[in-house]
């Protein structure tokens, strides 16, 4: 029972950070319903920005954890920002209107771009960070074996809602969240009703990347490791999620990512270790056949 | 000011972003922790690489009216060229042992298995419409069942052939029922997972496929029973013709044996297309639904897209596998997938003579810039971009029609659906 509610909460921090990342591939699908390969790696790109700033500020002598952590979220997140406005201006952009498996084959050019340039520019070595905050509650204690809800988790959990507060708030009650789902519905149309589709496409990418480097913030501080190979598997993990979520719904995004970090943590627990990424494919697979729209989703008619 | 010189001005400002921190300090790990360097000449450089880049696009693509205008040139030139250049390549194809040293041989091997397996993918992805992502799961099956197979029973290259083939297809056929209802990116990210599942458990399932160690010790092919070695008795390829032993003869063989392998992949894809399975192949890919009301069995005519096309993977594994004589998981990631999809498509879905030419200047270029090393998967991505770009629809964008009343008209690649299925 200990063991279990230790796996909860272990699941439920590992499940914010792919629903974050998740949300910013169903709102890139929602929009011009293309995969965007790249952004697994936009999250690891995030995830070197937040350990170069994190360094940097221990450099300068800035000693308190909370502003150097703001700091380094608005940093990183700003940062990734550009590189997912620059990705989508360079590498879809020109392909809009294109053939169907050119923005796909291009995104997995940039995915292979993105992921060799953290190699060359940071090295190809596992970083290190020592833990920022130590230390944690213990909730409970049965026959010997501690529940520890560690200060770490809270951040985690309690940034992460934050940032998705704001995200909600954005999509749903300014105008930029209602273009958003304009463009969303029919981008024909919303460009015919006076809304800058170009832009809207331009921001969307811009508030995913920040999102996914929120991410790989969190996964740095939880992992304290990070490496230029995690975006594939984070990725790929993410877009599950989101799948299972029901592509195109945001809430749908994150609790396809609660589900996919919580089967994972279980199944590392109680099953096995290397086969943890073969348990969220295959929910992936089962997902898909037995509810092809997600938990979320809509269904989608096909005319002729 | 200079529009131009504002724009590259631009540029040069975005990429000092984003280039500022990832190129500019390096996190370097030691005993007491991590350290920046700072590399403020690499940062400059790559800046100005971008400014000047900008201006040089800019000014090149001022003089021309008429922006991105359909290269149609080169596309003209190839399909003028296709009825003879395909004998003129077959033709230096058989001859390359006899021309080349070995260097060239290796190369030849490593080029035909991608034309190999582009030519696989294309039956699925380029006939078929089926966006399949994990096709190096069934090259993966084929190389393991090889290894495994010889290991265990003590079998040959030959008998294992078609089993290899075999296995795989039928991996193709258990791929391809689950994913019969899903259609276009959905199949695609599942093909992937699939990919990742098949390599995860040949990682893990250490007493089987000895995990990351992978299987040593394949045995090598043999022509008619006769083995290439230095042994030099009867039953030897050199004792039996009373030649000289050299290590390029079994090289040239494994050549040989890839050409006729990846030929037999071609024969079988332009017969296939001339019957009714093919056919609806082709249907399928233009319109599902329409399919459907004419009476074409989508069931059937999806698995054995799927198994044909991963039954040519089956093959061109246990190939890999005889010619390395060596195998391990590290050798059938997510990037052979991607590399053999824009071998396809940057070939032109569906064009035979593309597949090739594009697997020559792929893998050719990946040979070219051997020396950049690390830089060179950074080059590889930039080149997908690059060709999406510049030419979405691939090397050869003219198709011929499988079937034709009356006389056989070349259409534009425009015209051919890329499938949604």
């Amino acid at each position: 029972m200990a063991y279990a509610l230790q796996q909860l909460i272990n699941g439920v921090t590992l499940g914010m950070i792919y629903g974050l990342i998740a949300v910013g591939y169903t709102m890139v699908y929602g929009i011009i319903g293309m995969i965007n390969f790249a952004h697994g790696d936009v999250f690891m790109i995030g995830a070197f920005l937040s350990l170069i700033s994190l360094t940097l500020l221990s450099v300068l002598g800035l000693s308190s954890v909370p502003l150097a952590l703001a700091l380094t979220l608005v940093f990183a997140a700003g940062i990734a920002a550009l590189y997912g406005w620059t990705i989508e201006r360079v590498a879809y952009r020109p392909l809009r209107g294109s053939f169907r498996l050119a923005p796909l084959i291009s995104a997995i050019g940039m995915s292979i771009v993105l992921q060799n340039f953290a190699q060359v520019s940071q090295g190809a070595r596992v970083k290190p960070i020592a833990p920022l905050i130590p230390g944690g509650i213990q909730l409970m204690n049965v026959e010997g074996f501690a529940v520890q809800l560690s200060w770490m988790q809270i951040v985690i959990v309690v940034t992460t809602l934050a940032v998705l507060g704001v995200f909600t708030y954005l999509v749903s009650a300014t105008p930029l969240g209602r273009s958003m789902r304009a463009c969303e519905q029919d981008q024909k149309m919303a460009g015919l009703l006076g809304i800058d589709t170009d832009k809207t496409i331009s921001l969307t990418f811009v508030i995913g990347a920040a999102l996914a480097a929120v991410a790989g913030l969190m996964f740095l501080l939880y992992y304290g490791v990070i490496d230029f190979f995690i975006g594939f598997v984070a990725g790929v993990k993410a877009f599950t999620a989101a799948v299972l979520g029901g592509i195109g719904s945001l809430p749908g995004a994150v609790l396809g990512g609660l589900a996919i970090g919580l089967i994972e943590t279980f199944w590392s627990a109680y099953f096995s270790v290397q086969y943890k990424d073969v348990a969220a494919f295959s929910i992936l697979v089962i997902v898909l056949i037995f509810l092809p729209t997600g938990l979320l989703g809509r269904t989608d008619v096909e005319k002729v | 000011m200079n529009p131009i010189l504002k724009d590259a001005g631009i540029s040069a400002l975005v990429a000092l972003g984003l280039f500022g921190p990832m190129i500019g300090l390096k996190t370097e790990a030691s005993a007491t922790g991590l350290f920046l360097v700072p590399r403020p000449l690499a940062l400059a450089a790559a800046v100005a690489a971008v400014f000047f880049g900008r201006l040089v696009l800019l000014t090149w693509r001022g003089r021309r009216p008429g922006r991105y205008r359909a290269n149609r040139g080169l596309s003209e030139a190839l399909k003028r060229s296709g009825r003879f250049l395909t004998p003129v390549l077959l033709a230096f194809a058989v001859v390359l042992p006899f021309i080349s040293g070995r260097y060239g041989i290796d190369l030849g091997i490593l080029v035909l298995t991608y034309v190999m397996l582009g030519w696989g993918l294309n039956i699925v992805v380029g006939l078929a419409g089926l966006l399949d992502l994990g096709y190096v799961a069934f090259y993966a099956v084929g190389a393991y069942s090889f290894a495994l197979l010889s290991q265990t029973f003590g079998l040959g290259f030959w008998t294992c052939l078609p089993l290899a083939g075999l296995f795989a297809a039928t991996w193709g056929v258990m791929l391809g029922f689950p994913v019969l209802r899903l259609r276009g990116d959905y199949l695609a990210i599942v093909t992937l997972a699939f990919g990742e599942i098949i390599r995860i458990v040949l990682l893990n399932a250490t007493s089987i496929t000895g995990g990351p160690n992978g299987i040593a010790g394949i045995p090598r092919p043999t022509l008619f029973g006769l083995q290439f070695s230095a042994a030099g008795g009867p039953d030897t390829f050199s004792g039996f013709f009373g030649l000289e032993y050299s290590p390029t003869q079994r090289v040239a063989f494994l050549y040989y044996v890839i050409l006729g392998l990846a030929l037999l992949t071609n024969w079988v894809t332009l017969r296939l297309r001339r019957v009714a399975l093919g056919r609806a192949w082709e249907a399928l890919r233009e319109d599902e639904i329409a399919c459907r009301s004419l009476g074409i069995n989508v069931t059937v005519t999806k698995l054995t897209a799927f198994a044909i096309g991963a039954a040519f993977g089956g093959f061109a594994g246990a190939f890999f596998a005889t010619r390395n004589a060596f195998i391990s998981p590290e050798s059938f990631t997510f990037i052979e997938s991607a590399i053999v999809l824009a071998i396809v498509v940057l070939g032109g879905l569906g064009s035979q003579l593309g597949t090739a030419l594009a697997a020559i200047v792929m893998i050719g270029g990946f040979e070219v810039f051997r020396d950049l090393a690390e830089y060179r998967m950074l080059l590889f991505g930039t080149a997908l971009v690059l060709i999406m770009i510049l030419r979405p629809r691939g090397l050869v964008s003219g198709r011929t029609p499988s079937v034709a009343l009356g006389r056989r008209r070349e259409i534009s690649a425009e015209l051919v659906a890329e499938g949604r299925g």
